[in-house]
């Protein structure tokens, strides 16, 4: 593997296998109805990738992305919102051209903050810099202190706890617990059609590729490698005259940067942005999406959101019990058992058949990963 | 907002908002002193804390029942035995879970995040299939009712002095356990030194074991004294998590006074905010302050120092 | 009728089967439809639903799991008890009512994914459905979009008027107004207190209360108003502000399981609700059970429909909902307003003699349910329920004892003028 590639050879075929599956085989077997379904998925994938790079490679568990996603999220809805309660279609409230929800609270004039939102320029920037810089200052914050590993865990949590109870209390500005419903179009676009969704769906794949082709970019850089060597061993990393810190700090703002887009997608995809994205529970469930996928994988992050959201729908349309039962025991599973998840029961099993088939080709991507896959977790 | 209101109308409602601010101080202490036992000494989040709250609150909510139906004669005392239940059932199931979960990922502490948070479904789900997804109403004894009049205007819940006072006791408990007691002494050893803790005979997996369940068993006892101030359903425990959280990270994890101290600290911010703001803004800034100085100070309180 | 019956059959079991189905108010009350009894499919169904020769498909889109199963649960019941009796009643135009249960989880999106599924999926002909305004806001445009028929059990804020929806619950000022008159008129209450969850629900019903009390009823004034975060158990400080308020009134809308920790902390603090008056309009029957009847006994509730009422369509209803659910379970306002819609749906259709959802939705205004365990109610082209508003006072049994009901039906009014 040269390290000026950013993709090497079976990488690349793992990644037009995904890209076949994503843009060929299931926009041709599914309706638009589980079509949307997966690009509402694959928004959680976009989360995902960014556990991979701050979790898996920087050793940073982060139980707050939902944060993230909610902040990219609500930036978009809001502009969508913005462009859904125009005088016109407002003309019942007692202030025609502000959301309804502000109306519903008295209300009476748009908020300064929300004003820049009419711009879809401003809203795409503020959707890649406000969760960016969130990031940047609690990273900042807890890494220039050494702060890490479970402890950095909770706190992260603590803040996906406070921005929930600080949107629902804030209900005039943010619409509350009921969220911003009703989106409509994008810039005269209305985003509800059949025909919407499925333009939108390759629009999201495309993103979720310029994402992972990032990610690949960053675990072949010379960046991955400090960032794996500082999950690894953060002493020595340190001792050899890097500043630690600022490569966590980084890590976790890509991670962030990148639920920021998924949130965005979402609210396009499903026109609808609601607090319950923000909170702690969602946020745990995306950790579970990278972890089924394997911690470690690029692609199995990707993989990993697609399976668990597919068996939470289709089980929870028959069993709702059952469901529950299953998601609990697939994070114990996936923690005692296959601490590498998909991507590593694939490397551990499935692969060196595949390479038995055809041939003695050395399997380049396994090796790859095989180093890191002894021990997920940083040493503390 | 006091001008309408006599010099002894406010004096009463200062002395019983320090009694709220105070018995808001027991709940929290109470809360955390489970989780911080289990993070503090094992370095174990336990996700699951809420629900094994839970669990000694539908014991207590059994017991209840259990004597109504056969020794109503015994009713008014039923709730000691119901914590002491609590405190063995919670504590028993705790230990079961750390023979079968934690004791395998004592070296990846980010993992038992996930898997106890993956209990803390399973649990859930449990308790809905077993109690129902309603609301179970635990009756109490007539004098754990009501409220101690000290004077004409000033009343104080006997709940709340019961939180008081059992909060006092288990602190104490725990204190004496971790600080004076030969046992305590073993659990501090394989803290500071796992290896050569067992180097000198001490079994540090049994310490381990016990650990964890005096942890889960003192989050049953909460759980069950909670059935008097608050609800018991499946999911009640998610009400407390935010919390006790909050309270253990905030007093630096590694040490119980941190604990008493964060606990302290944020409940008397909270409780002065609830009563010159409205509670929902109150706790918004008591969340605020609390993340604001973990900004500044993000190893909490009292941390442990701790080479990184 | 069952009289004859009873005397033929040997076991309890079958005995209450058939108080179940005597509870089935449409075969005495209801004039039979004037057409034949099986019309054919591609008559009444013009959209493509899921109606076959036998069968008409309809979706139950409640939360299962997750925090809201504690009040859904009971809403799921009562629909299911009364499509099992329309259809043990020979079911809609001659066609059985099969069921699809979907789980909301408590979890609005989900809601919203549901709801689509059901509709561009299953092609359910309506949907009983969504407890939360969250819940509901969620699904609207989902439904406005594939033009489905939602029927929605719980009162609720207003502002709101779909031709999707029919709200069988009530409206904020169709809930509260009443009450409020009532408990100034008959205990001459002039100031009041509220408290309330933070979230849309509490704070528009306490906005709609204020404008009332200030404008409506003379001489009297509002002296707090709070709001606490959902699912907060910490009550005492707002307690103490009550007590050095005084107020005539305290007025709640607190839920969920703060609801528990407010009455056993209030209880906990020495005011008696004997003496002190509190107007609830978020505690029923269901609530009870969860707080014990013995915290909250003399409080008032405002709402329309009470376990205790004494009628005889409600005297067929309870038997018949817990022979079918168990003899522990109890009915709050939400559970008979959900039971409501199975029937409400019925009648519309049979009206309409279509399941084409713009033909119900047409043909809804009018339509009135005299078997309803409420009395009597009848829908309002604003899609909402005319009914009565009653007050009742809570026992120690967890029972509701009823002091006051409006003489004649209250119109829901979701854009109150003057209120917003």
């Amino acid at each position: 593997m040269t390290a000026n590639r950013f993709v090497n050879r079976s990488e690349l075929i793992g990644i037009l296998v995904l890209a076949a599956f994503l843009v060929v085989i299931l926009p041709l077997c599914l309706d638009v109805f589980r079509l949307n379904l997966v690009a509402k998925y694959l928004t959680y994938a976009f989360v995902a990738l960014g556990l991979v790079i701050c979790w898996g490679y920087g050793g940073i568990l982060s139980l707050g992305q939902g944060v993230f996603f909610g902040l990219g999220g609500y930036c978009m809805a809001m502009f969508l919102k913005l462009e859904a309660s125009s005088v016109e279609n407002t003309k019942i409230q007692s202030t025609p051209g502000i959301p309804d929800f502000m109306d519903w609270n008295q209300i009476t004039s748009l908020p300064y903050f929300w004003r820049p939102f009419h711009s879809l320029t401003f809203t795409i920037a503020a959707i890649i810099l406000v969760p960016g810089i969130f990031a940047l200052i609690i990273g900042a914050a807890m890494f220039k202190r050494r702060v890490g590993g479970t402890y950095f865990a909770i706190i992260t949590q603590a803040v996906a706890a406070i921005l929930t109870i600080l949107i629902v209390g804030q209900q005039g500005y943010t619409g509350g617990i009921n969220g911003m419903t009703d989106l409509r179009t994008l810039k005269g676009w209305d985003i509800r059609p059949d025909h919407a969704k499925i333009v939108l769906y390759f629009f999201e794949v495309g993103c979720l590729f310029a994402c992972i082709f990032i990610a690949q970019f960053i675990r072949h850089s010379k960046l991955g490698r400090i960032l794996i060597a500082m999950r690894d061993k953060e002493d020595r990393v340190r001792f050899s005259g890097y500043s630690v810190a600022n490569f966590k700090i980084f890590a976790f703002t890509v991670a962030a940067v990148f639920s920021a887009i998924g949130g965005a997608m979402f609210a396009l995809n499903v026109g609808f942005m609601s607090p319950s994205f923000v909170g702690i529970v969602p946020s745990i469930e995306m950790v579970i999406y990278t972890a089924v996928g394997g911690r470690l994988s690029i692609l199995g992050a990707v993989y990993g959101t697609l399976l668990v959201n597919f068996a939470k729908t289709s089980l929870s349309e028959s069993f709702p019990e059952l469901w529950l039962f299953g998601l609990g025991g697939l994070f114990i599973a996936v923690v005692l058992a296959f601490p590498d998840g998909i991507a590593g029961i694939w490397a551990d099993y499935v692969q060196p058949r595949i390479d038995r088939l055809v041939g003695s080709r050395k399997p380049g991507w396994v090796a790859s990963i095989d180093s890191s896959v002894a021990d997920g977790a940083p040493a503390e | 907002m006091f001008g309408d209101y006599s010099i002894g109308d406010l004096g009463s409602i200062f002395v019983m908002q320090g009694f709220a601010g105070l018995i808001l101080f027991s709940v929290y202490v109470l809360m955390a002193l489970g989780l911080a036992i289990i993070f503090g000494q094992m370095g174990v989040i336990n996700m699951a804390h809420g629900e094994f709250m839970i669990l000694g609150a539908y014991v207590t909510w059994m017991t209840s029942n259990f004597f109504q139906a056969y020794l109503p004669g015994l009713f008014a005392g039923y709730f000691f035995l119901a914590m002491i239940l609590a405190f063995i059932v919670s504590g028993a199931l705790g230990m079961l879970v750390e023979w079968a979960l934690i004791r395998h990922l004592y070296k990846r502490p980010l993992d038992t995040l996930l898997a106890t948070w993956g209990l803390s479904l399973i649990l859930q789900q449990a308790y809905r299939s077993i109690f129902g997804a309603r609301e179970v109403g635990v009756e109490l004894p007539q004098w754990m009712l009501g409220s101690l009049n000290l004077s004409d205007s000033i009343q104080i819940p006997i709940n709340g002095i019961f939180v008081m006072t059992l909060t006092l006791l288990i602190t104490a408990v725990v204190g004496y356990l971790m600080y004076k007691s030969r046992w305590g002494r073993q659990v501090r050893a394989v803290v500071q030194n796992r290896i050569m803790a067992g180097a000198v005979g001490i079994n540090t997996e049994k310490v381990d074991r016990y650990t964890f369940g005096l942890g889960c068993g003192i989050a049953g006892i909460a759980g069950s004294a909670f059935t008097m101030i608050g609800s018991t359903g499946p999911t009640s425990g998610q009400l407390y998590i935010v919390d006790t959280f909050l309270v253990v990270v905030f007093g630096g994890a590694a040490s119980l006074l941190g604990t008493i101290a964060s606990a302290f600290s944020i409940s008397q911010t909270q409780s002065t905010l609830e009563f010159f703001l409205s509670g929902s803004m109150a706790k918004v800034i008591t969340l605020l302050a609390v993340v604001g100085i973990l900004m500044l100070r993000p190893q909490g309180l009292f941390a442990l120092k701790v080479r990184k | 009728m069952s009289d004859e019956n009873k005397q033929g059959l040997q076991s309890a079991f079958r005995r209450k089967l058939l108080m179940g189905m005597a509870a089935i108010p449409a075969l005495t009350m209801l004039p039979r439809p004037s057409f034949a009894d099986t019309p054919a499919t591609s008559a009444i169904n013009t959209t493509g639903l899921a109606v076959t020769d036998t069968e008409v498909t309809v979706g139950i889109l409640h939360s299962a799991t997750g925090t809201m199963a504690i009040s859904e649960t009971g809403s799921i019941e009562s629909e299911k008890l009364a499509i099992a009796q329309i259809n043990e009643a020979g079911g809609i135009l001659g066609r059985k009512i099969k069921i699809i249960q979907e789980d909301g989880a408590s979890d609005w999106p989900t809601f919203a994914e549901k709801a689509k599924k059901l509709l561009v999926n299953d092609k359910v002909a309506a949907i009983m459905g969504c407890w939360t305004s969250a819940s509901r806001k969620a699904v609207l445009p989902v439904l406005e979009q594939y033009n489905g028929m939602l029927y929605y059990p719980t009162f609720y804020e207003g502002l709101e008027q779909s031709k999707n929806v029919i709200y069988t619950g009530q409206e904020a000022t169709q809930q509260i107004l009443a009450g409020l008159n009532w408990i100034n008129k008959e205990h001459g209450a002039k100031t009041f207190f509220f408290v309330g969850s933070d979230y849309i629900w509490p704070r528009t019903s306490n906005k709609i209360a204020r404008k009332h009390v200030e404008q409506h009823l003379t001489g009297c004034k509002v002296v707090g108003e709070e709001y606490y975060p959902l699912g907060n158990t910490q009550f005492n400080s707002v307690i103490n502000k009550i007590k050095l308020t005084k107020p005539d009134v305290i007025f709640t809308d607190v839920v969920g399981g703060s609801n528990v920790a407010f009455y056993k902390q209030l209880k906990a603090a020495g005011i008696d609700l004997s003496k002190q008056l509190l107007l609830t309009i978020s505690v029923t029957e269901d609530e009870i059970d969860g707080i014990g009847g013995e915290n909250i006994a003399g409080a008032y509730a405002c709402m329309k429909y009470f376990q205790s009422l004494d009628n005889p369509n409600n005297k067929l209803f309870v038997p018949a909902f817990k022979k079918m659910w168990g003899e522990k379970t109890v009915i709050g306002d939400v559970t008979q307003a959900a039971y409501l819609g199975p029937w409400l749906w019925k009648l519309t259709a049979e009206k309409a003699g279509s399941f084409d959802v713009d033909k119900i939705a047409a043909a809804s205004p009018g339509i009135e349910f005299k078997g309803a365990p409420e009395g009597y109610v009848r829908i309002h082209e604003n899609h909402h329920l005319w009914s009565k508003t009653r007050v009742g006072r809570a026992k120690l049994d967890g029972q509701f004892e009823l002091v006051f009901e409006t003489k004649d039906l209250v119109e829901p009014d979701p854009f109150p003028k003057g209120y917003q």
